[in-house]
């Protein structure tokens, strides 16, 4: 089976410093690294190239100093890294983004699934994974717990639709988004460190890098990044800062002021 | 008349609508006088709900009602609400569409988006108007670090908002609304094909008033029992931090957090939670929020209202027996 994961490096966000009065992202403290979701994604296409064989592509758009992050994904079991670097892909929104991963995958060739996490620690949208599907015209399932059963030409998922989870059976290809934890038919899917002789084997791997003008015969170049991008922000601010002010006691008297609390919102008599 | 309006799409794959749906209606009642044009609400149901549906959508502020019926069976299946939402939206040509940002509405409102070719914005905590007329959309990003406002420069302008935000408003089953009924046909429905409810959830947490959530201060499984009794006894939920569904000891529809539920209950009790910013992502919009740990320096004492420094077992233990005696 031809795997294609979708890999998005991002920072990890306990480390990364927030510019408190301009509500931006410093992005330079924190180094990329593949977003947590994504991670989910390529164990769940290394479970599936044991059962069927075939090859695992990851892409990733991102500034050129992701690469250690894809470096990351090879090490993990990810056959062939692709990294869409170009300063006219910058400043994609959704649309943009999903417009040119659709594009890259379609400059692929052939491909069975797509995997990827169901949202990203930095964009928070979800909304990426649906909107590659649609751009390629296939099936897709979003926030999938469990992989129940896979065939050559169907897969059989469980997903959280939001009042319960549907058991649900797609038609290959199709994009699949999958949740955590997940379960791969009766195994918990958990990441692990790749091994040393793995990071050395990826530290001298290639990673390729394909600008725009890559994907010129496949996309139309006036729909990548900001140009391409319909959303705007006009404002942002760093929401955590103003914290509360509590009451900080101690013991027992902890006790009685919980009892307090509980009195004065009403739930206890 | 093109891009007036507000388009609501109402969820309903289960046979009722979400209630998220009539919290949106309430909010477009808000904005229209300034948007201009009607509130239309769409909704995709079987035969038997057409009238009940209509009716229930109405009384809670719609104008027009676009219907999609199809059989019970092609209910949940999300190709069919992909097409008829495309289909209504470009009958009503609206400004801007407001969908229910839960797992079911950011897996279609996207795919819809795409097929357009406009701009969406996921999980919004607010939409207003602003001084040019034009729509701005809250919402947060970097795990609930920052609040960005963004605006869509295509139309209709795209977005979910998250379940809760806005209040229910009061049905008035007297108002007077409009139902269009429109037929589609939708193509490659059996790409997809919904088998059926394969697992209930345990628990829906961002409709529970009052949370005892646990972290990884409790020490085994066993003791996990103490703080469901507590839960019991404060007619509470009980939820967790994701360590504990991790180890298998709690379910992970009880998990709070940004890979969790979003919760906003009136109090939330945080029992040995050190207060991660994934897990402040998903209660710091709680009323009330208190805190216990036996480490003053815990992320988590700055978001609450109450911090009570000392032992999760010992207060538990204690606030049952205060809870049980006759005092209450
Ligand atoms: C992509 C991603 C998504 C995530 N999503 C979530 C999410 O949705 N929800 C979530 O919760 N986490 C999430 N996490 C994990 C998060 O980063 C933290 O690891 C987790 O929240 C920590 O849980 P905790 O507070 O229970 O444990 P800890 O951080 O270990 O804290 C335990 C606390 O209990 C206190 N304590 C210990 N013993 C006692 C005692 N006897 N009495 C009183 N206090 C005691 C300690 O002082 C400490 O403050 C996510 C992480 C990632 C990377």
């Amino acid at each position: 089976m031809d795997i294609v994961v979708l890999i998005k490096p991002t920072p990890d966000i306990t480390k990364v410093k927030f510019d408190v009065e301009k509500g931006v992202v410093d992005r330079s403290s924190a180094t990329l690294e593949i977003n947590p979701f994504d991670l989910y994604a390529i164990e769940v296409a290394k479970r599936i190239k044991r059962l069927f064989g075939g090859t695992i592509t990851s892409i990733s758009m991102a500034p050129p100093h992701a690469e250690p992050a894809l470096r990351d994904a090879i090490a993990r079991g990810v056959d062939r890294a692709i990294l869409l670097s170009d300063k006219r892909f910058a400043g994609a929104d959704t649309l943009a983004t999903s417009y040119t991963l659709a594009a890259a995958i379609r400059k692929l060739g052939h491909f069975d699934i797509i995997l990827c996490g169901e949202k990203s620690v930095d964009g928070d949208t979800a909304h990426v994974g649906p909107e590659v599907a649609e751009f390629l015209g296939i099936p897709h399932i979003s926030f999938v717990t469990r992989i129940t059963s896979i065939s050559r030409d169907t897969i059989v998922v469980e997903a959280d639709f939001g009042d319960a989870y549907y058991e649900v059976e797609l038609r290959l290809p199709a994009l699949v988004a999958l949740s955590r934890p997940v379960i791969f038919k009766e195994e918990f899917v958990e990441p692990s460190m790749p091994r040393v002789s793995d990071v050395l084997r990826a530290k001298r791997a290639r990673v390729e890098v394909w600008n725009a003008d890559a994907l010129s015969d496949v996309a139309n170049a006036s729909r990548f990044g900001l140009a391409g991008s319909p959303t705007r922000v006009v404002k942002a601010y760093y929401a955590l800062e103003k914290g509360r002010n509590a009451r900080v006691v101690r013991g027992d008297e902890g006790v009685a002021a919980i009892l307090n609390a509980l009195r004065e919102l009403g739930v206890v008599l | 008349m093109n891009w007036q309006g507000i388009l609501v799409y109402a969820e309903n794959y289960s046979g009722s609508i979400n209630r998220a749906s009539f919290e949106l209606l309430g909010k477009a009642r808000e904005l229209i006088p300034k948007v201009g044009g009607d509130v239309y609400a769409t909704v995709v149901t079987n035969k038997e709900s057409v009238e009940r549906h209509s009716k229930e959508l109405v009384a809670f502020g719609a104008d027009k009602v676009i219907v999609y019926t199809v059989e019970e069976m092609l209910l949940p299946n999300p190709v069919v609400h992909r097409v008829a939402l495309i289909n209504a939206i470009s009958y009503a040509k609206p400004r801007l569409v407001l969908v229910p940002a839960t797992p079911w509405g950011r897996s279609i409102a996207p795919r819809v988006a795409a097929a357009i070719g406009t701009g969406i914005t996921a999980d919004c905590l607010d939409v207003y108007i602003d001084e040019n007329g034009d729509v701005v959309q809250v919402r947060p990003a970097f795990t609930g670090n920052i609040i960005a406002h963004i605006k869509t420069l295509t139309n209709p302008v795209m977005a979910t908002v998250r379940p809760g935000v806005f209040p229910l408003p009061q049905p008035r089953y007297d108002r007077k609304g409009e139902v269009i009924v429109r037929d589609v046909s939708v193509p490659n429905a059996d790409s997809v094909k919904v088998l059926g409810v394969s697992k209930k959830k345990a628990v829906k947490l961002s409709e529970a008033e009052v949370i005892v959530a646990i972290g990884r201060g409790v020490k085994s499984k066993e003791d996990v029992k103490l703080f469901e009794e507590l839960a019991k006894a404060l007619k509470a939920q009980l939820a967790c931090s994701r360590p504990l569904v991790d180890m298998g000891w709690m379910e992970r529809d009880r998990q709070v957090g940004f890979s969790g539920s979003i919760v906003k209950p009136k109090l939330y009790i945080a029992l040995g939670i050190s207060g991660a910013p994934q897990h402040i992502a998903g209660m710091k919009d709680s009323k009330y929020i208190i805190a216990v740990n036996i480490d003053q320096s815990a992320p988590i004492v700055k978001y609450s209202d109450l911090v009570v420094i000392g032992d999760i077992y010992d207060i538990a233990k204690k606030l049952l027996h205060a809870l049980k005696s006759s005092q209450f």
